[in-house]
């Protein structure tokens, strides 16, 4: 009785938390460090509320769950229609689980503006979260927009030295992005007159939406635009890592670790979801694209001489084999695509803070300003190579599930995108351990890193988790993907009878 | 053959007991005593080899292959695979080797390593190591098997590497690892083939649906291709051409590591996993010659390199990659008992070598030039004695344990193919040449080297304990040393009367009756193995006893080709000119500079000015005044109102 009430509400609740608390710290008054223990204490809160999603999911039921649909506005017919799937689910507690960790590693790191700071660090929260939530499109497009702004205003005042260029580039590129999605998203209301994701699908997959088949070419191109921008696709990615190196670290953990994801998100629910038949149509190319960025991006990774950048061109590595798993409608290559986008939260986001935890101290991300560096941080050398092979994909840690599946489900596809796909476990380890040899082995070259301190408190607790959360996915991660699989059987229930048909030609 | 009448062996422990031992050295045993590290790591490897024995005691009351479900790991719609534990002979013999050698090199490193400030982190590392590699041989399916496979590879990475402010060290552990990943990519591969066309990668389900599959005739079919995969990850693993490169520089790390992972376990799993496939093989002719081909030219161009290095240890890793090659050679021509056979016997001998070679090392602080030795055997005559025994065997001079499996190996390949014999055979003359070569350039003769002062001549964090004297090793490096001399010298007993390859018929199949004629002929083959062993050791005897001056004057007269052989013939600089280089100056040069920056960003950047006034606009947003963001909101509420307004009046 009382888990159906809060069922109904704890969406809201777990949506909105963040935002609530930013608007409590705007009225508390400017003494740093208990704006700091409120942030970190909202955002656990928040987290703590989003465990009740998981617990309480029901496994084998595919659909959308803790739904909650009320009319907001009645013309234009907009719903506040929230909503998770097994999908969705754990983007939402990926989202909850980092920004605490956000809040610990900014701890020290930032010393001016410390409110603004973490007003805009939760507002941010509440905007993702919003937009793995939102089951009408009008809300979707609200929270997607809403998280440029934070994002930007955190890389434009709290990043290092070509902030603005940075801020500017991120901005503008992916909300022009955005724009073609807006227009889709428009022409779709004008068509059936809702917003509603599931009247919507449901509409155009029983052919009740008049000049579809002309127009749907291009509503299709017009989300993925955007969500190719966000992921990032190649060759839409140029923004990534000059927002990366300029980003605080805190910013760059919630852009690779969540940001990124809500373009595979997309991918998935909307362009998968609406126009399976068109995705059929385009997979082969949206499939060479995310081969490219896969291979293209670790071979720039490897050559980069920053650290930040390096950890940056991974990412578009990485995402590629999440666009790789979703668009080889297969059983594995979505399970797999969804577990890369939870697995590369958690080691890139570590992968992040951790190169932060180097800046403060040296305040450049260089290569080459270190080396030998495990002889003087131990503790934070052992804690950077696990998330390294976490990222690598070493078995028994999270990165493999994903890479693994999404490869067995691309290689079903076609053999070939198995093979290419599959030399990123090459590459992937080059480059990193490249990286990890260069920081980390060999003698202390420059004297300044001699007195470098190893890990502090607020540090362990910001990258532990993370560490932690690797090994758990990696041994466990039939507790992620009991959840997964069913939503992704029901996500790929109408690509049988598309198959016939686009085959069929 | 029900497996439910299994008795519950519980085989995960195994595994598991080494992961705690890891664990606790590694999360602990910083703070702990010498004496305490000692005790975890001894008791969890030990009591891995206990309750080994204690399995192998119960062994012949279990109809196999007996099957432990130890849990779920991935389960997804149409694929699932578990952590699962699966025992037959093959396993059986391959899980008492590696606990067996495993604590043996266990209890040598504590008196190797003693004087190491990072004592507990080695002990963690090799624990690790020793989980995974029991994972491995214990696996029940393909996907758990690679678990081990990575993981004995992260472990080697972390092992040769262990000297880490060696640029030398990081750099081969880096190098290690990042070659095997080249072989796992074949592997990844062959498992999409299974799981793409049997739905599974659970032994028996595979082997189940491959043996009522026909013989593959022609050179490509899919067994055919996953075979050939497969041998692409053994070639990682157990370094054969062209994965070999890194072994030899893995000797970087610590010698009792070289023991274990680089001659004893770690390098023989492609020959397990190879085996362990062998219905696959069986029925995919192409590949398994593919398999011999390898093996056989692997085993005779390690070999020759063998001749002509002076790193005890350098030549030490080319033989173990010769030594592999004959495994491999084995397998290829269809006689995977014999491959696991020599697998054995040469854990037992080529350990052997690397903890005696440590036992030298330790004795001359840190030199590793047998140049630089001679004459040792009057300083340490129990490491002397031993190394006499691991070379007579691997040498093949019989009774001792390579004799049999090697001279299985011969007669077997010969059946197939008189090349692979020939090859073999030639193969073994070097073999007992440059093994005797590196006996008596080490034992016999006058002392070459310095005499070292406490902590000799050689730098921080190498094999240095030197003290006055070449001295003799402690007891507790003694006894693991004179335990695998014994089991050189009668292990290959097992083999007398065909008792191992018995013994792993289940697995394998029977051998086929082998009639008199054949019996006569084998007698031969077997004569002249000896002799060309017996002809290596006279002419080590020859050339680095007799008359110390004359290799000098061959090395000589041979000129470039010589100087080829002590270049490893190159091969190194050739894969760092046609591979590497390459792929780092076009990923700098083409891709990232190019392609990245003076192309795709740049026609970015283009656009964006092209707006330019519009992004100046924005950036006044970031004033930094929260006055103005919330003038940025509303003015941004403002443009949703009006779309709203727009959309209503179009809805009407």
């Amino acid at each position: 009785m009382k888990t159906d009430d809060l069922n109904s509400i704890i969406l809201t609740l777990v949506t909105f938390a963040p935002l609530a608390g930013g608007l409590l710290l705007m009225l508390l008054p400017r003494r740093d460090r208990d704006i700091r223990i409120f942030a970190l204490v909202i955002s656990l809160l928040t987290f703590v509320l989003s465990l009740h999603l998981p617990v309480y999911f029901h496994r084998s039921h595919p659909g959308f769950q803790y739904e909650i649909d009320r009319q907001w506005v009645s013309t234009p017919n907009i719903h506040y229609h929230m909503g998770v799937d097994g999908i969705s689910l754990w983007l939402v507690v990926l989202t909850t689980f980092l920004t605490p960790l956000c809040v610990l590693i900014s701890w020290n790191s930032i010393h001016e503006r410390v409110k603004e700071f973490f007003i805009l660090l939760l507002i941010l929260e509440t905007a993702l979260i919003g937009v793995f939530t939102s089951l009408d499109l009008f809300l979707f497009y609200f929270f997607w927009e809403a998280t440029l702004i934070p994002m930007a205003l955190l890389i434009g005042i709290f990043g290092h030295e070509r902030k603005v260029y940075a801020a500017v580039k991120f901005f503008m590129y992916t909300m022009i992005g955005s724009v073609f999605m807006l227009a889709a998203i428009l022409w779709l209301y004008a068509h059936t007159g809702s917003f509603d994701f599931v009247v919507i699908r449901d509409q155009i997959a029983s052919g009740g939406v008049p000049s579809f088949p002309a127009a749907a070419q291009w509503l299709f191109l017009g989300f993925f635009l955007a969500f190719a921008v966000k992921v990032p696709l190649f060759p839409f990615h140029t923004w990534l890592p000059d927002a990366h190196v300029e980003a605080p670290t805190a910013g760059s953990v919630l852009l690779a670790g969540v940001l990124l994801k809500m373009g595979t998100y997309g991918l998935l629910r909307f362009n998968l979801g609406l126009f399976p038949e068109q995705a059929r149509r385009n997979a082969s190319w949206i499939m060479t694209l995310a081969l490219i960025g896969i291979i293209y991006g670790a071979l720039v990774a490897m050559v980069q001489p920053n650290m930040k950048k390096l950890i940056a061109y991974s990412s578009v590595s990485h995402l590629g084999f999440v666009v790789l798993g979703i668009f080889s409608f297969t059983q594995a290559g979505l399970n797999g695509a969804i577990f890369v986008m939870l697995a590369h939260g958690i080691s890139t986001g570590g992968l992040f803070m951790l190169a932060g935890i180097l800046h403060e101290r040296r305040h450049t991300y260089e290569i080459s300003e270190f080396g030998g560096l495990a002889s003087r941080m131990p503790v934070y050398a052992a804690s950077y190579l696990v998330i390294v092979l976490a990222s690598a994909g070493l078995p028994l840690l999270n990165g493999f599930i994903g890479e693994f599946l999404v490869l067995s489900g691309a290689f079903q596809d076609k053999a070939v995108y198995g093979i290419l796909g599959a030399t990123g476990i090459i590459w992937s380890a080059v480059y990193l351990l490249w990286m990890y040899q260069r920081v980390f082995y060999g003698k202390v070259t420059h004297p300044v890193n001699n007195s470098l301190r190893d890990l502090s408190g607020f540090e362990k607790w910001a990258v532990w988790p993370c560490a932690a959360a690797a090994l758990v996915m990696g041994v466990a991660p039939i507790m992620w993907l009991g959840a997964i699989d069913p939503a992704v059987r029901a996500a790929l229930a109408p690509f049988a009878q598309v198959v016939g048909k686009v085959v069929g030609q | 053959m029900n497996p439910n009448l299994n008795p519950n062996l519980n085989l995960w422990v195994i595994p598991i007991l080494p992961l705690a031992g890891a664990a606790i050295n590694g999360f602990l045993g910083k703070k702990a005593s010498r004496a305490g590290v000692t005790a975890v790591a001894l008791f969890f490897s030990g009591a891995a080899f206990a309750w080994a024995l204690l399995v192998a005691a119960r062994f012949s009351s279990l109809s196999l292959p007996y099957h432990e479900f130890f849990a779920h790991w991935i389960r997804i719609t149409g694929f699932s695979a578990d952590f699962a534990f699966y025992l037959d002979q093959l396993s059986l013999v391959m899980l008492l080797v590696v606990t067996g050698v495993g604590f043996l090199i266990h209890v040598y490193s504590v008196g190797y390593m003693w004087d190491d400030p990072s004592y507990y982190r080695f002990f963690s590392y090799l624990n690790l190591f020793m989980f995974f590699m029991l994972t491995l041989v214990l696996a029940g399916n393909y996907l758990q098997m690679f678990i081990g496979w990575e993981g004995v590879g992260l472990a080697s990475y972390l092992l040769i590497g262990f000297w880490f402010t060696k640029d030398s060290a990081a750099s081969a552990g880096k190098k290690a690892f990042i070659v095997n990943r080249i072989g796992d990519f074949g592997f990844l591969i062959a498992l999409f083939l299974l799981i793409k066309h049997f739905g599974s990668l659970n032994f028996d389900q595979v082997f189940g649906a491959v043996v009522p599959l026909p013989v593959e005739t022609a050179d490509a079919g899919l067994l055919t291709a996953i075979g050939i995969l497969l041998m692409v990850g053994a070639c990682g693993k157990s370094a054969q051409i062209p994965l070999y490169v890194w072994l030899p520089d893995a000797m970087e790390g610590p010698t009792p590591v070289s023991a274990l992972i680089h001659a004893a376990t770690m390098v023989t799993a492609g020959v397990y996993m190879v085996s362990r496939s062998h219905v696959i093989f069986e029925r995919a002719p192409f590949a398994l010659t593919v398999v011999a081909i390898i093996g056989t030219l692997t085993a005779f161009f390690a070999a020759t390199i063998g001749i002509a290095q002076t790193d005890i240890k350098k030549v030490l890793a080319y033989s173990t990659i010769s030594q592999l090659g004959y495994m491999f050679m084995a397998c290829g021509v269809g006689a995977f008992s014999a491959g696991i056979f020599h697998l054995m016997t040469h854990a037992f001998f080529k350990g052997l070598l690397f903890l005696g070679a440590g036992s030298v090392i330790h004795a001359v602080g840190g030199e590793q030039d047998m140049r630089k030795m001679g004459g040792l055997k009057s300083f340490i005559p129990v490491t002397f004695g031993t190394m006499l025994i691991a070379t007579l065997a691997i040498a093949g001079v019989p009774p001792l344990a390579g004799f049999w499996s090697k001279d299985e190996i011969l007669w077997k390949a010969y059946q197939v193919s008189p090349v692979y014999w020939g090859i073999g055979v030639v193969t073994a003359f070097i073999t007992s040449f440059y093994m005797f070569r590196l006996l008596f350039m080490t034992f016999f003769g006058d002392y070459r080297g310095a005499k070292v002062d406490a902590h000799g001549h050689s730098s921080h964090g190498h094999d240095a304990h030197g003290r006055g004297e070449p001295h003799e090793s402690p007891m507790v490096m003694l006894v693991p040393l004179m335990i695998l001399a014994l089991l050189s010298l009668v292990g290959g007993f097992v083999g007398w009367g065909n008792h191992f390859e018995n013994f792993l018929a289940p697995v394998f199949g029977t051998a086929e009756a082998v009639d008199s004629a054949s019996h006569s002929t084998e007698l031969l083959l077997m004569g002249v193995s000896v002799a060309v062993a017996l002809f290596g050791w006279w002419l080590a005897y020859l050339l680095y006893c007799k008359r110390p001056e004359l290799p000098q004057k061959i090395a000589d007269s041979l000129g470039s080709l010589y100087q080829t052989v002590v270049h490893k013939y190159y091969i190194d600089e050739l894969y760092a000119a046609v591979f590497v280089k390459p792929l780092i100056d076009g990923s700098m040069r083409i891709l990232w500079q190019d392609v990245d920056r003076k192309i795709i960003d740049a026609a970015v950047n283009d656009a964006g000015d092209g707006a330019k006034h519009v992004s100046d606009e924005v950036r006044h947003m970031q004033s930094g005044n929260i006055r103005s963001y919330a003038g940025w909101i509303s003015a941004g509420a403002g443009v949703v109102i009006a779309l709203m307004i727009w959309m209503w009046t179009k809805a009407r």
